[in-house]
């Protein structure tokens, strides 16, 4: 089972909160994810459209909300938002996320690494979304990462494990779960993830700008079991040239 | 008196509570985050906290976000 912070998780799909068309559409889609924790962010209530809240359809004892630091360019704007999360009544999960490049959306690992170090000593349970860099990883979880969030490709690109190399990397490493996030585009991706070993996958855009995103969340909370399974079954080894499948020998007879 | 909530100059009346103004605006005070001059105010405090003149207010809410 996932344990993140001591914490219990069946499912090993995290889904977050953008880009759905509705809220309607969105609490269907989370519902079919199977998934217990989902990803919020923190903005500016629109005094223009005060009644505009999504958050309303979604039962936060059901979810475990993981507000995000998204917009933070730096530390110390990641902290505070964390802060603001907090008081929210949010709980103390955390979303790291310092992205200073609007154009990739690159998470800066100076920065997320000064800011875990200071919210962990805050009490935050601290996931910082990070590139798949293995030395990084290995200096959050020092730090008291809760876990580490890899990505796969830049944010909303639906490009999928392009780090798979470098994540392999992260996963042999850890002593903390992996959760791989950004850039899954497609069922297969996730399923890819998995089966290498990640302890979970978050997912947002691929499922949101779906044209059916209730379906689409199904599919994905198939894959990341189907993908579990198999790492757990112990996949077995690739080689360069043929073997057959069949047996060799009993032929003798078609010569 | 005038203080800036969101980055907008506001009028409010004189001595009014950080409850009062959420709920003025049609906020669900249990939705919403404050940030005061810079500092969080914490929920239970919405009803003591009084703005002053030139009070720069932040209303934050959970959104839908990755």
């Amino acid at each position: 089972m996932l344990i993140i912070a001591g914490q219990p998780f069946k499912s090993r799909l995290l889904v977050g909160t953008g880009k759905f068309a509705s809220a309607v559409v969105m609490r269907q889609a989370i519902e079919a994810s199977g998934s217990e924790m989902v990803t919020v962010a923190l903005r500016r209530v629109d005094l223009d459209n005060p009644a505009d809240d999504i958050m309303q359809v979604l039962d936060r004892n059901r979810y475990v909300f993981l507000p995000n630091t998204s917009g933070a360019r730096n530390a110390d704007e990641a902290v505070r938002l964390a802060r603001m999360a907090r008081a929210s009544g949010g709980g103390e999960w955390l979303k790291l996320e310092v992205t200073p490049d609007p154009r990739t959306l690159l998470p800066d690992p100076v920065e997320t690494l000064r800011a875990t170090e200071t919210l962990v000593a805050d009490g935050f349970k601290v996931l910082p979304y990070i590139n798949a860099d293995p030395i990084l990883a290995l200096k959050l979880q020092d730090a008291g990462a809760a876990a580490v969030m890899p990505l796969g490709a830049p944010i909303g690109t639906n490009q999928g494990l392009l780090t798979r190399f470098q994540v392999q990397i992260i996963i042999e490493q850890a002593r903390v779960p992996v959760i791989v996030d950004a850039g899954l585009g497609l069922p297969s991706h996730a399923a890819e993830a998995m089966e290498i070993g990640a302890d979970a996958v978050l997912v947002n855009t691929a499922i949101a700008v779906a044209r059916d995103p209730v379906r689409m969340a199904r599919a994905f909370a198939m894959a990341v079991e189907s993908g579990r399974e198999a790492f757990e079954a112990g996949p077995g080894r690739r080689l360069e040239r043929a073997e057959p499948s069949s047996p060799e020998s009993g032929l003798e007879f078609l010569t | 008196m005038k203080i800036i909530c969101n980055g907008k100059e506001m009028a409010v009346r004189e001595g009014i509570s950080l409850e009062d103004l959420i709920m003025d605006l049609q906020l669900n005070p249990a939705m919403v985050v404050a940030e005061c001059d810079n500092r969080i105010v914490l929920r239970e405090e919405y009803a003591q906290k009084i703005l002053s003149e030139g009070a720069v207010l932040e209303l934050i809410r959970f959104v839908g976000g990755g």
